[in-house]
């Protein structure tokens, strides 16, 4: 067991506990920095992990730290990325200018979806924004003019100051830069006044109003900034994935975005990024389980003799082949971690790390009273 | 100069008139107590003047200041805290950072240097942290520091509440029911602190209360309310004599 000696009110602002835990954030970066060249085969969808990390950062700033829970961020992210296409291929702007005025743009438009959000709690709050996110898709199908409709539009390499990053490597390393700095943003707004008084507009409205929270102040702020995040994220998500057509911000999406920090584990930015992993990696994991498992299946009957072994590998077959296994394994795996796991990823890591560094003196009941914040009573 | 005053403060829900024209003036540095049987309007009044609700009618004044239309969130600022009857603090934080927000008021930064964590953040982030541990050693909570408040006893964050609100610097403090749930040796600290409260922070406390032992130790004047009116105002003593009050609590 490590134990932490405090000796000054500092202490309690850096951006990690002690050294010990800085080294491992190092030796992480330093993984991540040779990441390339030790899978390279896998680097499109590690850099999708990335940019779905900072839509992770995005909703859990809103939904995990103000309890606002939103179902409607893939529409922020189309916004940033037909806003980001705009700017660069018709406009012509630079590529950081660019980025910048998409987060801009999908900060003020949070604003807007915001302004419902002071009457609003709860489902109330949550259809409102999924209503947001129906109309927005249907404007990406409307307007032409800047999103080509359903002929979709194609996204250039990014470009930025004359250097290409057209290569899997240059934009991993991209989607990196930017998903630390966006870390870094908001773990600094966690530490401050600001992030505080979004974690009490969470646990207690009225007792916040009562500490001089404005309330109205605090969740507009909260929702333009986990916005303008997600319009980042929406800038690279377009050069990630080439091709911006509407039905890519579907309300599908939405709700991935939000299995992602619930399974994650609200009220965390650990859990914002287990989930962007979990969620980026679920399909990946389900489609090569679609070639194997039949024949696992098989050579795993295959005793039980020939005409056996091979029903089962039909029966198997025809399983994973099924439609809608994707979203029915997603169902069930959100149903048994609000069942068995309320504080998602990151709370069986908490779990797994404390039961290691009490070893062999771990008592069962060290978590027992902790409770969810994810209660019913929240969606009044 | 006016320090706290209410006048003619009455407020209706649908058709019941939960108070009706209640009236009482507190002193600066005075520990002034409502007491009342249950559904008098004793929290009514408290929600009225940290604007939860808005009165029917009347008006308070507080520093000369008319703050019946203030805004809920402005009221701290102004230098008023409250505590909650049940307890309203943020469960899934630390007792630090329930402390911290306490010093919301005083919030000084801007969200743009809260981004980058600038050294100015820096700086005042240790200034509200050396206020809100003069409150720790104040009322003992060193060893709960970082402890979460879900995983507290009900004493304990009975007195975490009443940090929380210590740590905005109040002129004027209101404690709903602080003795409700403690145990006699809780109460009997509870009822110390309040003393220190005023005499050594200085600060006015206006309280709600039922434990009468309490309130005959540490009360300056109290107002017996029931069905939302005025029965009678004087000291401890006075009011626990007077026939209309022993006739509400005992009925008759």
């Amino acid at each position: 067991m490590r134990f932490l000696f405090k000796t000054s009110y500092a202490q309690d602002l850096t951006l990690f506990t002690d050294g010990v835990q800085r080294n491992w954030y190092l030796a992480l970066l330093v993984a991540l920095v040779l990441l390339p060249w030790l899978v390279p085969a896998y680097l499109v969808d590690i850099s999708l992990v990335l940019i779905y990390g900072l839509c992770g950062l995005s909703l859990m700033a809103l939904a995990g730290y103000t309890g606002l829970v939103s179902l409607g961020h893939a529409a922020f992210l189309g916004i940033g990325a037909y806003a980001h296409v705009y700017f660069t291929q018709d406009l012509g702007l630079p590529w950081i200018v660019s980025v910048v005025l998409a987060v801009a743009l999908t900060s003020a438009t949070g604003v807007l979806v915001g302004l419902p959000a002071l009457r609003m709690t709860g489902v109330y709050l949550t259809i409102a924004t999924l209503a947001f996110a129906l109309i927005i898709q249907e404007v990406f199908t409307r307007w032409d003019h800047v999103t080509h409709g359903l002929k979709g539009r194609p996204v250039d390499k990014p470009v930025i100051f004359g250097l290409s990053f057209a290569s899997d490597t240059a934009f991993y390393f991209l989607c990196l830069a930017f998903l630390i700095a966006g870390l870094w943003v908001t773990r600094n707004l966690l530490r401050s006044p600001t992030g505080r008084a979004w974690i009490a507009i969470r646990d207690s409205e009225i007792a916040a109003q009562s500490m001089g929270v404005n309330l109205a102040a605090y969740k507009t702020m909260a929702f333009s900034y986990s916005a303008a995040l997600m319009g980042l994220a929406g800038a690279l998500f377009a050069h990630k994935i080439g091709f911006l057509a509407p039905d890519i911000f579907s309300v599908l999406l939405s709700i991935q975005f939000l299995l992602m920090v619930v399974v994650g584990g609200l009220g965390s930015l650990h859990g914002a990024l287990f989930g962007a992993v979990f969620v980026a990696f679920l399909p990946v994991v389900i489609s090569q389980a679609r070639d194997s498992v039949p024949g696992w299946v098989g050579s795993g009957t295959a005793l039980l003799g020939h005409d056996l072994s091979s029903a089962a590998f039909r029966a198997a077959d025809r399983f994973v082949k099924q439609p809608g296994l994707e979203p029915g394994i997603f169902g069930l795996i959100l149903v048994l971690f609000i069942l068995f796991e309320p504080l998602g990823i990151y709370g069986r890591w908490v779990k797994l790390k404390v039961y290691f560094s009490t070893f062999p003196l771990y008592k069962q009941a060290t978590f027992k009273r902790q409770r969810a914040y994810m209660r019913s009573e929240r969606l009044r | 100069m006016t320090f706290f005053k209410a006048e003619g403060l009455g407020v209706n829900f649908g058709g019941v008139r939960a108070l009706d024209g209640v009236s009482f003036e507190v002193e600066p540095e005075q520990v002034f107590t409502i007491i009342g049987p249950n559904g008098a309007g004793k929290t009514t009044i408290f929600n009225l003047v940290s604007r939860i609700y808005d009165p029917s009618h009347g008006r308070l004044v507080f520093c000369d200041e008319d703050i019946t239309r203030v805004p809920a969130h402005e009221i701290a600022p102004r230098g008023i805290a409250r505590t909650f009857q049940n307890i309203e603090l943020f469960e899934h934080a630390t007792v630090l950072d329930n402390l911290l927000l306490g010093r919301h008021a005083h919030k000084r930064s801007r969200f743009a240097e809260e981004l980058f964590f600038l050294p100015r953040v820096r700086a005042l982030e240790m200034e509200h942290r050396e206020a809100a541990e003069k409150v720790i050693d104040f009322l003992d909570l060193q060893a709960y520091r970082d402890r979460l408040i879900a995983n507290l006893p009900y004493g304990v964050r009975k007195v975490v509440e009443l940090a929380r609100a210590l740590c905005t610097q109040p002129k004027l403090l209101l404690l709903d029911e602080p003795s409700s749930g403690l145990s006699v040796e809780e109460t009997e600290d509870m009822a110390f602190w309040i003393q220190d409260i005023r005499t050594l922070l200085h600060i006015t406390v206006l309280m709600v209360e039922h434990d009468m032992s309490l309130v005959s130790a540490v009360s300056d004047q109290v107002l017996a309310l029931n069905y939302g009116r005025t029965i009678t105002q004087g000291t401890a003593r006075e009011v626990q004599e007077h026939p209309e009050v022993v006739k509400a609590y005992l009925g008759g």
